[in-house]
């Protein structure tokens, strides 16, 4: 027997279980199940609800099972006549002051202290005196409280302290008056603040913007994908009568945990915005008029065969693959390769050396064993807010974290070294970290970068952050979306790439978007076709399009190229394109001044469709909600045309057909593979923009979703360094 | 300045816009309780932080002083205001300077309490909760056993404790308090 197990006796049957680890665990792990309140394995331990408390024997008193740890030998009971007395009579005790309004609460049916009460709770209370009334607080446009009911568990406090990083709850008063809050009135604005809406075991904490829409037992469950970042969060749709109310975690370990942003809670009250398009409309000189599917995609195939291969096409980078992939297909069947996702990068001189797709370089979950990570050019919290959290565990470990960024964000961990450098200088100052790192292997630079390198300055900083990344076992260099904007980001990038190499750190890539890598493998890129496939001419990028004029545009997945990409003339394009089709969810004055056709498409919730996160796993989910309107998904509008155009081999009847054919065409074993660029760098910097674009801003979903607008973030303006 | 802690390492006060407000002398005595603890363990400093901030104050913690300490201490204010709430030494709505807290429970109310809260009512004008109008005395609401029963009846006067208490002995310790 290992040393690290003791032999303990639960409810009579005998079990190992780890040294130290506490009774809850142990009895968790072998179903017998034990009430609890506070107690959240996610979550530090309080033992301030006592529901868990189980008897022990030779224990004078019952014990707490989640702050009990097991000792050889111990003999636990959770439903002896002690344990089940114990737990009954603490069930009373947080009866004593809850209000009986659960017709009306929202957490009515998904209640812990309901279900408790079911079990363990007793017929008529035996409290006759005036139950306590607690003023409720004004948290934020997300979360609603209803303090009466709070049992005093501390999850919503722990919480802050131990997985945001910042305490913005807490208990004031003592006793009777002990109530949580602010103290003072403030909004809870961290990122990952709406979990609390979950972990709160009552109705206190719930959805500002559910309240009063539905009872969780009317409505259905339905797996959905976060739409917004790279992290591929794994979600709940609820919906009721084919209509998405709300969306909750769904929990993955290897990806999001039990935990999601704000942002992938929120942004669905964006499905339902006001501007949503309905029908199909088709543009007659200034008029718009509404018309049936069979005349608008018609009018769409024939607008698009005129212009063959000048069409461009300006796709979401979060649209699943199967759009993506149909899209590729639509535009190289015309015989263009005029496609690209990647609305807001600054910089495509490099591009021929991308790796398959842009990935992460390692398992999301192995980001919590990191021992050194350089983040180059990221607001990271606010892009990837689920990947912040997991720096954040690492850092927390002990992980040496180090930023070069245009801008000094907060990270609510220790942060080694944090160089604030203007986006003009960030090549030198990465330069920089690469001469100290190759100073101590005594190597020299590549050659297309030794110019730079030896025009850099090196700092003790720059010597550390090096350092930082030659030591421990598991280090990365991550360019986040700040870097990829960047104007010169092939730069940036031969330089982190030469940097990981230097230090034997991995390179990674926060691409924007929910399905960058997806898009990438479906050729939703002018330098590749499906798979990776690289065309024998490259077609024309993001920029290039928006830039020089195409004479038509198809505007897929919602995009706004006005709002979503980094191109000030992109409105200027697109109104003198002579066709412009847009398949999207919403109509604005501003699409409908350049379009020609508007085909409705379903969003996110109202589609099946495939994710491929950063890390390079593929995410399928069967669609939750019932298209508005006529809207149809995105797959089978693309399929359509495909038809009309004539393209061979795309009678596809299932959007899983799709993802099965994309990946057959892509083979097993998808590895991105390393950067193998020898991009020269010239070492004269010019004046860079870089735009911070506002976390609720990032797409067309969530800058409709008004909730989230009206949050701290929400309000904030887009920064350009 | 940093200030040497317990093991040996250093801790440095945050001194912003927010700790300004506490005076050099409230400072210095935080700084004296922050050198009694490990490094990073100057939460430990807040019951006696908020003690001086309270004195500084004339007898009540406003949000201000409080957010005064969390900044100076570098700690979230919640955790601040968590302490301030949860003790009865710290006030945190106006009252006046000095605290008087007398005694009702078991032993002081059997050799007479009730009687020294009644004269004391009378003498000040106030009743128990409230402060003279010059903002002088606070006559705490309510105070439990404080652990002087031999001498009892007792009462505290910012934290000094008055044992053996007659209706004289009241009106020569208030009649003190400046």
């Amino acid at each position: 027997m290992s040393e690290d197990l003791v032999n303990v006796e639960v409810d009579g049957v005998a079990r190992q279980a780890k040294k130290g680890a506490m009774i809850i665990q142990v009895t968790d792990a072998h179903d017998a199940y034990v009430p609890r309140f506070c107690y959240h394995e996610k979550l530090p331990i309080a033992a301030n609800c006592r529901m868990c408390l189980v008897e022990v024997e030779k224990a004078p008193k019952p014990m707490p099972a989640c702050a009990t740890p097991v000792a050889e030998g111990m003999k636990i009971f959770t439903k002896s006549p002690r344990a089940l007395a114990a737990q009954k009579a603490t069930m009373e005790f947080l009866l004593i002051n809850h209000p009986l309004d659960c017709p009306i609460c929202d957490q009515g049916g998904e209640c812990e202290l309901q279900d408790l009460a079911m079990g363990y709770g007793r017929d008529i209370s035996r409290f006759v005196e005036r139950k306590r009334v607690v003023k409720d607080k004004n948290i934020g446009p997300l979360v609603s409280t209803d303090m009466t009911r709070c049992i005093h568990c501390t999850r919503c406090v722990r919480f802050g302290q131990d997985v945001a990083g910042i305490q913005e709850l807490g208990t004031t008063g003592r006793g009777e008056w002990m109530e949580i809050g602010t103290y003072i009135e403030r909004s809870v604005d961290h990122e990952l603040s709406a979990n609390i809406i979950d972990l709160c075991p009552v109705g206190a904490l719930n959805s500002k913007p559910f309240r009063f829409r539905a009872r969780a037992w009317e409505m259905t469950q339905a797996p959905l994908i976060s739409p917004h970042d790279g992290a591929g969060s794994n979600l709940y749709g609820h919906v009721l009568r084919g209509k998405l109310m709300r969306v909750v975690p769904r929990v993955n370990e290897a990806v999001n945990e039990t935990w999601i942003s704000d942002r992938d809670r929120f942004s669905y009250e964006g499905v339902y915005s006001a501007d949503r398009l309905t029908t199909p409309m088709l543009r007659e000189g200034r008029e718009w008029r509404a018309v049936g599917w069979e005349a608008a995609l018609e009018a769409a195939a024939s607008g698009l065969k005129r212009a063959a291969d000048s069409l461009g096409v300006l796709a979401s980078p979060s649209s699943p693959v199967e759009e993506l992939y149909l899209l590729n297909r639509l535009v190289r069947g015309l015989g263009s390769h005029n496609i690209d996702h990647r609305l807001r990068q600054g910089d495509f001189r490099d591009q021929h050396a991308d790796p398959l797709f842009p990935s992460l370089g390692q398992p999301l979950a192995s980001v919590d064993a990191l021992d050194a990570l350089l983040v180059i050019g990221s607001n990271l919290r606010h892009e990837i807010p689920i990947l912040a959290h997991r720096v954040r565990k690492a850092a927390r470990r002990g992980a040496r974290v180090s930023f070069l960024n245009p801008a000094r964000y907060e990270y609510l961990f220790p942060v080694a070294n944090y160089l604030e450098v203007a986006p003009a200088n960030q090549a030198l100052e990465l330069a920089a970290i690469l001469g100290a790192a190759l100073a101590g292997s005594g190597t020299a630079p590549p050659a297309g970068l030794a110019g730079l390198v030896r025009a850099a300055r090196i700092s003790d900083e720059h010597k550390a952050i090096a350092a930082q990344l030659a030591g421990g076992t598991q280090r990365a260099i991550w360019l986040g979306a700040l870097a990829i904007r960047h104007p010169a980001y092939d730069d940036l990038r031969a330089l982190a790439a030469a940097l990981a190499v230097a230090t034997g750190a991995t390179l990674g890539v926060l691409a924007e978007g929910a399905n960058a890598a997806g898009a990438y493998l479906a050729g939703a890129v002018p330098h590749r076709d499906a798979g990776g496939e690289v065309p024998s001419i490259p077609g024309l990028n993001a920029r290039q399009m928006l830039e020089q004029p195409l004479s038509a545009y198809l505007l897929a997945g919602g995009v706004e190229p006005w709002l979503d990409s980094a191109f000030e003339q992109a409105a200027k394009s697109l109104a003198g394109a002579g066709f412009v089709v847009a398949a999207t969810p919403y109509v604005t004055d501003a699409l409908r001044e350049v379009a020609h056709v508007l085909l409705p498409i379903g969003s996110f919730a109202e589609t099946s469709g495939t994710y491929v996160n950063l890390e390079g796993r593929w995410q399928s989910v069967p669609g939750a909600a019932r298209p508005v309107g006529e809207s149809r998904p995105g797959w089978k509008v693309y399929r359509v045309l495909c038809n009309l155009l004539g393209i061979a081999g795309s009678e596809y009847q299932s959007s899983e057909e799709v993802r099965d054919e994309l990946r057959r065409t892509c083979g097993e074993d998808l590895e991105a593979g390393p950067y193998r660029g020898a991009h020269a760098v010239a070492a004269a910097a010019e004046a860079a923009r870089v735009v911070d674009v506002p976390m609720y801003q990032i797409d067309a979903l969530v800058r409709r979703a008004p909730s989230l607008q009206r949050t701290r973030d929400g309000r904030a303006p887009a920064v350009t360094y | 300045m940093a200030v040497t802690t317990s093991d040996g390492k250093t801790f440095e006060p945050v001194l912003g816009p927010k700790a300004q407000l506490l005076s050099a002398h409230t400072r210095a005595e935080i700084d004296h309780w922050i050198a009694r603890f490990p490094a990073g363990r100057q939460r430990s400093a807040v019951i006696s932080a908020l003690r001086f901030a309270q004195e500084q104050g004339n007898g009540y913690l406003t949000t201000e002083l409080m957010d005064g300490v969390a900044e100076y201490l570098a700690l979230p204010p919640i955790q601040v205001y968590e302490v301030a709430t949860f003790y009865s030494m710290f006030e945190t709505h106006a009252c006046g300077r000095h605290h008087v807290s007398i005694c009702t429970n078991i032993s002081c109310m059997l050799n007479g309490a009730e009687e020294l809260v009644a004269h004391t009512e009378r003498k000040l004008g106030i009743k128990l909760g409230e402060s003279t109008p010059d903002g002088r005395i606070f006559l705490k609401k309510e105070e439990e056993c404080l652990a002087a029963c031999t001498g009892a009846p007792m009462m505290m006067v910012d934290h000094v404790f008055h044992e053996n208490l007659t209706p004289a002995r009241i009106d020569a310790i208030l009649d003190e308090l400046k």
